[in-house]
């Protein structure tokens, strides 16, 4: 087990998707064995951190460093050996559609170890039990709702037992109890097993109530970062807006345009 | 609308031009990489089967199907042709020849193409958008391995022994309008058949045409597929694009293999 303290650590990482600058000289750090929220408006470049994290994204410059090896410097064949170590939970729960519940969860067991069958079976339904979904173990991924379809692919990502957690945006279009559920199940699974546990969201109620750590990206910069209370008692403008959700402040709604009154009026082509 | 100045017309031209270029240099790496790239997988042999399966047999029946009607259509028109002359007993030689150096080798791709190249583009870009490809990289599992390359091989495996077996039920559907409806004597439709084809001039020749679409048409769909965005008009893009590049290339190498193979200029 390593020493350091910090389990993802970005050193000034750079990172531009055509002439946009996504990221600009970023320094962040993710504490070993935490939950780590990183928040912000939609388009600040979140999702592209946890895939920057990930190493399927590979920054202009800087460093990303994962379990003491910076990625940028891994061949394909060491990344794909260093991703066994991490696990993600997509957006849309990315299950594979021609495999059933038992398969899907029972993929990367398949793949990477020489366990017997029985064990597999064993394993996957611990796992299904911890999402609460033992009882869908025969069902098709079309035939689960959108929240089952997630804690499937949650139950899938643990199932190597990874250090490094990773949710993309795990409480979007959640419905209240699901969203309960969820909650919970990372807070409990980031205890139970002692994982890192990197949360991508804006829900912002959510997310505070289970982060112990939170960073606020936006403009390529991170705006802030702290513990949830220390965030809602900060006096930045921009957390402040962000952290009580009003439209007016510094961080922008309308997307850059000429002036409003002189483009109705002109009546010329923008 | 935005529009555009003649000087920044240019810009877009040389820019897609540009696009282009990368594309085809992204192509080559991403076959080279699943194709060559270390590390097989275990399961490999397993998921070729199932490949060939919905790559190969379920391309089966459209293909045996045109070969007959093609084989029969080809038997009617040459015997027209051929009566005028007093030499239908040849019309079994020259189906034979279309079919094994033509019709066979172009037809099957053709349809390959629409079958299975665009199913297979769709696939891809399916899984793309639903972040599957992504998700099994995370898993640590190469998709270029698990998905692509299964896919690839069973391309090249089943289009040439589609197009072998196009041109035979295309004979057979030829002889049986020959021989049965327009009373060609059967005898001299095989004979003729055996003395003028050659295994090595036409029957191989068309086989390794076969091989060379194999390659092109299942590497542009696969590509296609896993080069798309990630959107449903990204994938619908991708389909039709699968369709229409494949089938250009077929017929434009199908020019220049000819010309190599047979032009005695």
């Amino acid at each position: 087990m390593s020493t350091n303290p910090y389990a993802v650590e970005l050193k000034g990482v750079t990172f531009r998707r055509g002439e946009r600058t996504i990221f600009d000289a970023i320094d962040l750090r993710i504490p070993r064995g935490r939950i780590t929220a990183i928040m912000g408006p939609s388009g600040s470049g979140k999702t592209t951190l946890l895939r920057l994290i990930g190493a399927q994204l590979k920054p202009l410059s800087g460093e990303v460093w994962v379990a003491d090896r910076n990625l940028p410097t891994l061949s394909r064949a060491e990344l794909f050996d260093l991703r066994k170590q991490m696990g993600v939970l997509f957006q849309s729960g990315a299950l594979f559609t021609d495999l059933d519940v038992f398969e899907n969860v029972a993929f990367p067991l398949r793949v990477h170890t020489d366990l017997p069958d029985e064990m597999i079976r064993d394993i996957v339904l611990m796992k299904l039990q911890a999402v609460g979904l033992r009882g869908a173990v025969e069902l098709m991924p079309d035939e689960l709702s959108g929240g089952m379809r997630r804690r499937v692919a949650l139950a899938r990502a643990i199932a190597l037992d990874p250090q490094i957690l990773m949710y993309d945006e795990p409480f979007a279009g959640q419905d209240p109890v699901a969203m309960g559920v969820l909650v919970r199940l990372i807070r409990l699974l980031n205890d139970a097993l002692g994982i890192t546990s990197i949360v991508v969201s804006h829900d912002l109620a959510e997310t505070a109530s289970i982060a112990d750590y939170i960073y606020i990206v936006g403009d390529g910069q991170v705006l802030a970062q702290g513990t949830p209370d220390e965030l809602m008692q900060s006096d930045n403008p921009r957390v402040q807006q962000f952290m009580k959700g009003t439209a007016d402040g510094p961080i922008p709604f309308h997307f850059p345009a000429a002036d409003y009154a002189s483009e109705l009026l002109g009546g010329t082509d923008a | 609308m935005r529009r555009y100045s003649p000087l920044e017309r240019v810009r877009l031209l040389g820019r897609a031009g540009l696009d282009v270029l990368a594309a085809l240099g992204r192509s080559v790496i991403f076959l080279l990489h699943a194709l060559l790239g270390r590390g097989g997988l275990r399961e490999g042999f397993a998921l070729l089967v199932r490949q060939l399966y919905s790559v190969g047999v379920l391309s089966l029946a459209i293909v045996v199907v045109s070969g007959i009607f093609i084989g029969m259509v080809l038997s009617l028109q040459g015997y027209s042709i051929l009566s005028n002359y007093g030499s239908e007993q040849a019309v079994g030689q020259m189906i034979a020849l279309t079919l094994l150096r033509e019709l066979g080798p172009v037809v099957t791709a053709l349809l390959f193409a629409g079958r299975a190249g665009s199913a297979l583009a769709a696939e891809i870009g399916n899984m793309k958008a639903t972040e599957q490809l992504s998700s099994l990289e995370m898993i640590g599992v190469d998709p270029l391995k698990y998905v692509i390359a299964p896919r690839l091989w069973a391309g090249f495996i089943s289009l040439p022994l589609l197009t072998v077996i196009f041109s035979v039920v295309g004979i057979w559907g030829g002889a049986m309008v020959a021989i049965d409806w327009l009373g060609v004597y059967e005898g001299s439709f095989w004979s003729n058949m055996q003395s003028s084809v050659s295994f090595r001039a036409d029957v191989l020749n068309g086989v390794i045409k076969s091989m060379v679409f194999a390659v092109v048409v299942t590497w542009i769909a696969v590509f296609q597929g896993y080069d798309c965005d990630p959107t449903s008009e990204g994938i619908s893009r991708a389909t039709t694009r699968t369709v229409v590049y494949a089938s250009l290339a077929v017929l434009g190498l199908d020019f220049i293999l000819t010309a190599l193979m047979f032009g005695d200029f």
